[in-house]
């Protein structure tokens, strides 16, 4: 963590796209990341589709998106198992759940950090030994990062910063995307998000 | 204009404004419950005073649309799949009645079950009504076609149907508005016996809705939404219906297979355009989201000479949602290379979150029946089912919104004591009320607890209509004053409350425990949004 200079992306929209599972349990606030990734599109005029899951799964329960960004129409909601270009995951665990959908060369970013509402919780430590049998992943410990920044509720946007570096967006979008969502919570809160995601892009 | 990147949901309910709506009615139900909440939080349906207060269940929903209707006015009725079974009656007779002002009917399915009781397909019930049916595939499609559908409902004078499912229900996407129209001025209908539906005007009018149901096939408004695309390989044939179109097109990147496909989308259609597809393939292979209602019409009692591919002969699978891969399945692709998930992944399903008022009114009864001998109680829709998960596995019943009441009253007739129903508040006023009516008039052997959390909880905390009405509620049905319980379910109560439920349990007539405190996740937002403002 010595730089604060991002190297920015030219994005070329017409051969843009990416594929995205986001991950974690019910509340951890992935429909907020991907607010923020599809925000953060819209900006750069990209097709975006975004399937999330409400209802039942909410209260404590797996959940994921699929996210897709693309240059391009896109047409299915679902992205092809084997296809994704990313797992973007707030837990270890629910990281390795869609496995399936990730792609050779994909990325999976995912926090350390386990929420445990289960009685058979694995070990943490063959998790995460599972975790790095995939040939790209980065693993970080988000709520150390979060509390630092200024609120642990803001982890989600510690792994989206982290995540950003593989996403075909200019950072400056995702952190307009951030300031757009959080702004309506207060300036304070909107600042803190906004160092959460820069603490996490700047991870090795 | 830029884009706003909405759920399919919240597409259908923008239309629904830009098209003049003038009422929107509805009862909580996912996949569909974001339709009015997004009509709910309109800044210009709350300054037109577009009617859009939640109803007690989705049976008074559509009849008060219908009422809307009655009046020359543009309403909407919006449930999930199985709440259109509560609203059966009114739906297939709204189409023998006829409309006047433009009624559409948002059905919103849920194959693979995600949040449902059964995957029902409610393309089936237009068919049953005879009315039309539009089943968009992509959210700018929905967006589009709510304007055709009114227009199509105040043409042929009908009710139609549309049918989402839930990856369009609950997917994003950027759409282009329209220009808005004008609400509809009030106009009674012309035809002032239209809606007295005594069996001989009912015989007439029926007789008008078949005839009606066959000119619509050939209507613009329906025609224009089944296209056909040719290809110069004409060993296949393709028919996708609604989102199944997505699913084929993923898996053909560069403009879609070479192959012949009818994309249908809009019910009823003529059979021409099946034999122009059927003509000329020698097979035929049906992608349709739920249940195979194209492929059973094509393939006919006996079977008929066409090689048909789909759900039913395994080529697609024969329950559950569809997705890119099972479609390249079906077409024999390659599919790219999967990761396996590591064994040591486990199911992590729902649970009661931590303080909920439920798991404390679970902990009383449990304790309380379990002194009668008694494993489990009649339950019902809600959070409170979770209660059939470990660590309470309580539950020996969920099955219709109300049915924990009347199975608990039939169980009795047969002798079971004590007999015990848990039912959520807002569940108790969609359809616990009439079944609490039948317990009192036979002074049945009965426990009615209602877990009040003052909201509608599993579908994200929506009014609930009994809030402060509980006890007014019962005692009106008629429940004796000294057999209406109130309790506070927390952990503090406990030994309490486990005392009250023992005394109720060994009454041998009609007793309601009402255990009452706010759901935490609406309490904690009512508590975010006051001190954020």
């Amino acid at each position: 963590m010595h730089s604060d200079r991002i190297k920015e992306k030219t994005i070329n929209n017409r051969k843009m796209k990416n594929d995205i599972i986001l991950s974690g349990v019910g509340g951890q606030g992935i429909l907020s990341i991907a607010a923020v990734i599809g925000l953060a599109a819209v900006e750069n005029n990209l097709f975006l589709k975004q399937s999330e899951v409400h209802g039942m799964s909410q209260r404590g329960g797996d959940v994921q998106s699929h996210l897709r960004l693309s240059g391009k129409p896109i047409a299915s909601d679902l992205i092809p198992s084997g296809k994704a270009d990313l797992i973007i995951s707030m837990e270890p665990m629910e990281s390795l759940r869609y496995l399936p959908w990730l792609s050779k060369t994909g990325w999976l970013v995912t926090s350390s950090n386990p929420f445990i509402n289960i009685p058979d919780y694995p070990p943490l430590e063959a998790v995460l030994n599972e975790i790095k049998k995939i040939r790209n992943h980065l693993i970080l410990d988000a709520d150390a990062m979060a509390k630092e920044a200024g609120s642990l509720k803001a982890g989600n946007m510690v792994i989206l910063g982290a995540a950003s570096r593989f996403i075909d967006l200019p950072f400056l979008s995702i952190e307009n995307g951030v300031r757009k969502l959080f702004i309506r919570k207060g300036d304070d809160i909107a600042e803190i998000n906004i160092r959460a995601l820069r603490a996490g892009r700047r991870i090795n | 204009m830029q884009k706003l990147l909405l759920l399919g949901d919240e597409a259908i309910a923008l239309a629904a404004v830009d098209a003049g709506l003038s009422g929107m009615y509805a009862y909580p139900g996912t996949p569909s419950t974001e339709i009015m909440e997004f009509i709910q939080a309109s800044p210009e349906a709350a300054e037109r005073g577009i009617h859009r207060e939640w109803s007690s269940n989705e049976k008074t929903a559509l009849e008060a649309a219908l009422g809307m209707s009655y009046t020359g006015k543009r309403a909407m009725a919006a449930m999930k799949h199985v709440g259109l079974n509560v609203a059966a009656d009114t739906f297939i007779n709204s189409a023998i009645t006829g409309v006047n002002g433009g009624l559409v009917v948002v059905a919103a399915d849920d194959p693979s079950m995600h949040s449902s009781q059964n995957e029902q397909d409610s393309r089936f019930y237009g068919k049953f009504a005879f009315v039309p049916v539009f089943e968009p595939s992509d959210q700018q499609q929905a967006y589009d076609m709510v304007f055709d559908a009114f227009e199509l409902s105040e043409k042929c004078k009908l009710p139609v149907l549309f049918r989402i499912t839930t990856r369009l229900a609950h997917s994003r996407s950027p759409i282009s508005r329209k220009a808005a129209q004008p609400e509809k001025k009030m106009k009674m209908p012309d035809e002032p016996r239209q809606f007295v539906l005594l069996p001989a005007i009912a015989r007439k009018r029926y007789r008008i809705l078949l005839s009606a149901y066959e000119s619509l096939k050939y209507d613009n408004r329906i025609s224009k939404y089944n296209t056909f695309r040719d290809g110069s390989n004409r060993k296949l044939g393709i028919i996708t219906c609604g989102i199944a179109y997505n699913y084929l097109m993923e898996n053909f990147p560069d403009g879609g297979p070479d192959l012949p496909v009818l994309r249908i989308t809009a019910y009823p259609f003529p059979a021409d355009i099946i034999r122009d597809i059927t003509g000329r393939c020698e097979e035929i292979l049906i992608l349709e989201e739920g249940y195979p209602l194209v492929e059973e019409a094509l393939r006919g009692l006996l079977d008929n000479n066409l090689k048909i591919l789909g759900r039913l002969d395994g080529t697609v699978p024969r329950d559950g949602e569809l997705n890119p891969s099972i479609v390249a399945r079906a077409l024999g692709l390659l599919l790219a290379p999967q990761l396996a998930v590591p064994e040591i992944v486990k199911a992590r399903p729902p649970s009661f979150c931590k303080g909920c008022g439920h798991s404390d009114t679970f902990n009383a009864i449990i304790e309380a029946l379990r002194s009668f001998g008694m494993e489990g109680v009649f339950s019902d829709i809600g959070c409170y089912t979770l209660a059939a998960l470990p660590p309470y596995s309580f539950i020996n019943s969920c099955v219709d919104m109300g049915a924990s009441v009347t199975m608990a009253v039939g169980a009795a007739d047969a002798g079971l004591f004590p007999s015990v129903a848990v039912i959520g508040d807002s569940t108790f006023t969609h359809s616990g009320m009439t079944g609490l009516l039948d317990a009192v008039v036979k002074n049945s052997p009965v426990t009615i607890i209602i877990s009040d959390n003052s909201t509608t909880g599993m579908t994200g905390g929506q009014k609930s209509q009994a809030t402060g009405r509980l006890e007014m509620i019962c005692a009106g049905i008629g429940v004796g004053p000294e057999h209406i319980r109130v309790i506070v379910p927390l952990r503090k109560n406990h030994d309490d409350n486990v005392r009250v439920m023992k005394e109720e349990f060994s009454y041998r007539g009609v007793s309601v425990i009402i255990s009452s405190r706010e759901c935490i996740q609406t309490a904690s937002r009512r508590k975010r949004s006051t001190t954020e403002k």
